[in-house]
Order: structure tokens, then C-alpha cells, then sequence
């Protein structure tokens, strides 16, 4: 009776603001300016420009996860080994950085790494000679690790913590030495942590168009830079929502991925 | 022999939650060291000052700026806790199918990248007629943050016993006044939660205010970001440091706040 009334606000907005604009996205990619059918806007991603960006996007981010996943995994066990419960406050402060506003992380590090920033300004008192830092793929790489490894440590935790120790014990009485436990039974129970956090990773990386912007300077863009500015300076809406269904198809294969080896959302963040 | 070698695996567990601590948090305190540097250099430590604060604070743009995130932030959730509340009471009682289609619909926004949500929605305004302004972000805002409301009470909701509601209503209690008397008083834990997440998620955003607001109107996040692109001013250190601690409490409240004990 009235409980159908209550999902009556949130069914209008989620169609309003939710569903119609994402249409509108399909809509606008697949149209041109006069509103006639068109696929221009989505292979326009093969020009040399765009694909560039893209390749580049990919390749960056791909690093860039590659390293957080390198970084989390070791934290992760670390953190299971101390035996702390889940909402305790060391592993508050490891997932803290997530909730901070990532403009300001990003200019963080923008400080640190400029021509005369913190890192140059070290190396000069040491008489050092001072780096080329900012303005480099690496330092892309650096803000996105950054901003992003709590996203992947926190999955992984969650996983990790409600493997049984006895499980690991058996496995050791058995004369299991520490790779085969971290191989055998650390690795495969923790996949949808994993996945769920390559994907909070990648996802986000993929996407950025600040972190390339404070940290890349004005040469270095990626694919979310392009889209960003046609939606803001070029003004072609209708090649930004082409790009953006383009990194969209990316977005669905990650969504897929989750649904694949996390099915009972064991290792979502929330 | 065995002591010797846990003791050198404890030590380099600790050394690396360690290292990962201080590259989580070196960045973080350097910008808070530098919002008390006399000087304007990054390097050079010129004594310790408050005026970057008074100057912020005196400064009309950045205290506007201030006062729209916090207004949009406090109507967000708000908006966002009514109406996410109430789907979230009718969700948990519907049947698997039409339940599976809201929570993936949930899910949307919380999945997908912010800037195609951003560019989403402007469009969306676009379309609708409506101008880009202070409406349109809050409209932004309320539908990322009703998902993590939904989230927060739905477990809550699934605890709460059924009978109960039932029971008052035999009794002659009005649907209304057996929710609130009955099912409210349980759930508030997760409304207050997903208020505190949604009020932080609000004051963090950037990318899709950037895409939604019109010109004219700036959250703290889109001022810093057209600040940073002219140079970085020691102002903006610290109101980055005023951030960074406000939502360093708000997190440790909704973290730690002492637990009722029933």
C-alpha cells in the first residue's frame, strides 16, 4: 500500500537525474550537431590525437594499478597479521586519505614536486642537482597511486580478514611453507578483493582529468582531459559524449568484471 | 632461533605500515606545515605565522565559496536522507525482482566515473531548461549522495523486526505514528551515518560540481582548482589544512562516535 508511495520520490529522481541523462549521453554520441544519426563521434577516438590520449590514459592507469595492487597486497596482510578487527583505528588512518578532497591531495603533491618545490628545494640545500619532476608521466603516475591506494587497500583488507586462520594453520601443519600458503589460499580466497579494487582503481585513473592537469601541466593529456574540454572550452558536445561513451564501454567491462568474481559484494568498499 | 626470526618479520611488518604511512601523510602534513610559513617560499621556513589564515578568512571569494559548500553540503544530505530513507523503507519491502532493479539503479552512480555523471547531468540541466547555477549542483549533489544513504539504512532496516511494526499497528497505532515510535528509533543509527557520508562526499566533491555549476557560483573545490592553475597562494594551504581537519573529525565521529548500548 503506502510503500509503494514512499520509492514514488526516488523512482522520479533516479529517472530524472539518473537514467535520462545517461540517455542523453547515448543520444548526443550517437548524434551530430543537426541531430541526425551519426557514428563520427565514436570512431573520431581512432584519430591520432584521440587515440593517442586514449592509449596514453590506458597505459597510465594501468601502471598506476599495477603498482597500488604491488603496494595494497603486502599492507593488506600485514594488517590481517596484526590481528586488528575491521573499523580500528590503524586501519582507520590507512583508509582516512580516502575521504579527503582529492583536488587537495593533488595539489599536495603538486607541491612537493614542482621547479621549486619541496623535493627541489632538498635537493639544493644537499647540493643536489635539482630534478624534472612535475610535468612527466611519472608524475601522473605518482598522483594517481596516490590518490588512489586506499581504494585498493581497503577491498583487499576486507577480503583477507575473514579468511579463517585455521584454514591458513591446516594448510602450514600440512607442511605448507609461506609461497604456497600465499599462493594457494591467500590469492585465490581474496580474488573479489582483487577485482573490486583493480576496478575502484582503474576506473577513476582511467577517468581523471585533474590529477593530468596539476601534475601532467598542459602537454600531457589523457583521455578525460580531452573530454573535459570539449565539454568546457570546445564546446562539441556531441564528440564529448561520443569520447565519453567510448571510456564508458571501459567502465561496463570493469562493472562486468565485479559482478563476475564478486558476486556476493564481499569485497565492495562500502 | 624462531623468536629471532619473528622478531625480524614483526619489524619489517612494522616498517612497511610505516613507510606507506608516511607517504599517505607526508604530502598532507607539508601543506599544513606551510599554512604557518612566514614565508612565501616552499622551502625556506620564514617563522610562524596565522596571517595566510586571516587572509583567508578576510577574503569575500573564498568565505562565499565556503558558505555555498556548506549550505549545498547540509541540503544535499538532508534532501538526500528524506529520500533516500523512504526508498530504502520501500525496497526492503518489495520482492526480489523490482528489488534487484533498484539496487542496480542505486548502484549507477556509485559505479560509474564522475565525469561522465558530471557531464550527465549537464546535459540533463541543459535539456530541461534548467540554468546552471546553485539548483543545479545541489540537484547534482542530492543524486550521488542518495545511493550511500540507501546503503547505510538498508542494513539497518533488515534488522529491524517486523512484528513489532505490526504489533503497534494492531494496537491502533497510525502507520505514521508506528514508524516513528517503532521502526525510526532503530534505523537512526544508519540515517545519521548516511547523513554524516553524504555531507562529507558532498564537500569533497569537484568533478561533478565542475560540470554542473554555472559560471559565477564556486564551491571551496572549484575555487581551489581555478586558484591552483594561476599558482598556488599560501591561502589556499591553509584552507586545505581547515578541510582536511574538518573531515578528519566528521570521519572519526561517524567512526568512533561511542556506540549505544542497548
Amino acid at each position: 500500500m503506502n510503500k509503494k508511495l514512499l520509492s514514488g520520490p526516488y523512482t522520479l529522481w533516479m529517472i530524472g537525474f539518473t537514467i535520462i541523462p545517461l540517455a542523453l549521453i547515448v543520444y548526443y554520441g550517437l548524434t551530430d550537431r543537426s541531430g541526425a544519426f551519426t557514428l563520427a563521434n565514436i570512431i573520431a577516438i581512432t584519430t591520432a590525437e584521440h587515440s593517442k590520449a586514449l592509449w596514453l590514459s590506458l597505459g597510465l592507469s594501468f601502471v598506476s594499478t599495477l603498482i597500488c595492487l604491488i603496494l595494497a597486497y603486502p599492507l593488506a596482510m600485514v594488517l590481517r597479521a596484526k590481528g586488528v578487527g575491521q573499523g580500528s583505528f590503524i586501519v582507520f588512518i590507512f583508509i582516512l586519505p580516502m575521504w579527503m578532497n582529492f583536488l587537495l591531495r593533488t595539489l599536495a603533491w603538486q607541491t612537493l614536486l614542482e621547479k621549486n618545490g619541496v623535493i627541489n628545494g632538498i635537493l639544493t640545500t644537499l647540493h643536489l642537482p635539482t630534478q624534472n619532476l612535475i610535468n612527466t608521466p611519472g608524475a601522473i603516475v605518482l598522483g594517481m597511486v596516490y590518490n588512489f591506494l586506499p581504494f585498493m587497500v581497503l577491498p583487499i583488507y576486507n577480503v583477507l580478514v575473514k579468511i579463517d586462520d585455521n584454514v591458513i594453520n591446516a594448510a602450514k601443519d600440512l607442511g605448507a611453507n609461506f609461497t604456497q600458503v600465499l599462493l594457494r589460499i591467500l590469492l585465490p580466497l581474496s580474488v573479489p578483493g582483487i577485482v573490486s579494487g583493480i576496478t575502484m582503481v582503474f576506473v577513476p585513473a582511467l577517468t581523471t582529468f585533474v590529477i593530468s592537469n596539476l601534475l601532467g601541466g598542459s602537454k600531457i593529456l589523457l583521455i578525460g582531459n580531452v573530454i573535459e574540454q570539449e565539454f568546457t572550452k570546445g564546446s562539441n558536445w556531441n564528440l564529448g559524449s561520443g569520447l565519453s561513451l567510448v571510456l564508458m564501454f571501459f567502465i561496463l567491462i570493469s562493472m562486468a568484471l565485479i559482478a563476475k568474481y564478486d558476486k556476493n559484494g564481499e569485497g565492495s568498499t562500502f | 632461533m624462531s623468536k629471532k626470526i619473528d622478531f625480524i618479520k614483526r619489524f619489517f611488518q612494522d616498517f612497511y605500515l610505516v613507510i606507506i604511512l608516511i607517504f599517505l601523510y607526508a604530502p598532507i602534513a607539508t601543506m599544513t606545515v606551510l599554512s604557518f610559513n612566514n614565508s612565501k617560499s616552499r622551502t625556506q621556513w620564514g617563522g610562524f605565522t596565522l596571517k595566510w589564515y586571516t587572509q583567508m578568512f578576510s577574503s569575500d571569494t573564498i568565505m562565499t565559496a565556503l558558505y555555498n559548500t556548506l549550505l549545498i553540503a547540509f541540503l544535499s544530505s538532508l534532501i538526500a536522507v528524506i529520500i533516500g530513507t523512504a526508498a530504502a523503507i520501500a525496497i526492503n519491502g518489495m520482492k526480489r525482482v523490482p528489488r534487484t532493479i533498484f539496487m542496480g539503479i542505486t548502484n549507477i552512480p556509485m559505479l560509474n566515473a564522475d565525469i561522465v555523471t558530471g557531464i550527465s547531468l549537464m546535459l540533463a540541466f541543459i535539456a530541461f531548461g534548467i540554468s546552471l547555477g546553485f539548483k543545479t549542483i545541489l540537484i547534482a549533489h542530492i543524486t550521488f549522495n542518495i545511493p550511500y544513504v540507501i546503503l547505510s539504512v538498508m542494513p539497518k532496516l533488515k534488522q529491524t523486526d517486523k512484528s513489532t511494526y505490526e504489533a503497534a499497528l494492531d494496537l491502533g497505532a497510525t502507520p505514521v505514528y508506528a514508524f516513528f515510535k517503532v521502526i525510526f528509533p532503530d534505523i537512526l543509527p544508519g540515517v545519521l551515518s548516511g547523513f554524516l557520508m553524504s555531507f562529507t562526499m558532498s564537500l569533497d566533491d569537484f568533478i561533478i560540481t565542475h560540470f554542473t555549476r554555472g559560471a559565477g557560483i564556486n564551491t571551496l573545490s572549484t575555487l581551489i582548482y581555478s586558484e591552483v592553475r594561476r599558482g598556488i597562494k599560501p591561502s589556499m594551504y591553509a584552507l586545505s589544512t581547515i578541510i582536511f581537519f574538518t573531515v578528519l573529525v566528521l570521519l572519526l565521529i561517524t567512526n568512533f562516535a561511542p556506540k549505544k548500548k542497548i
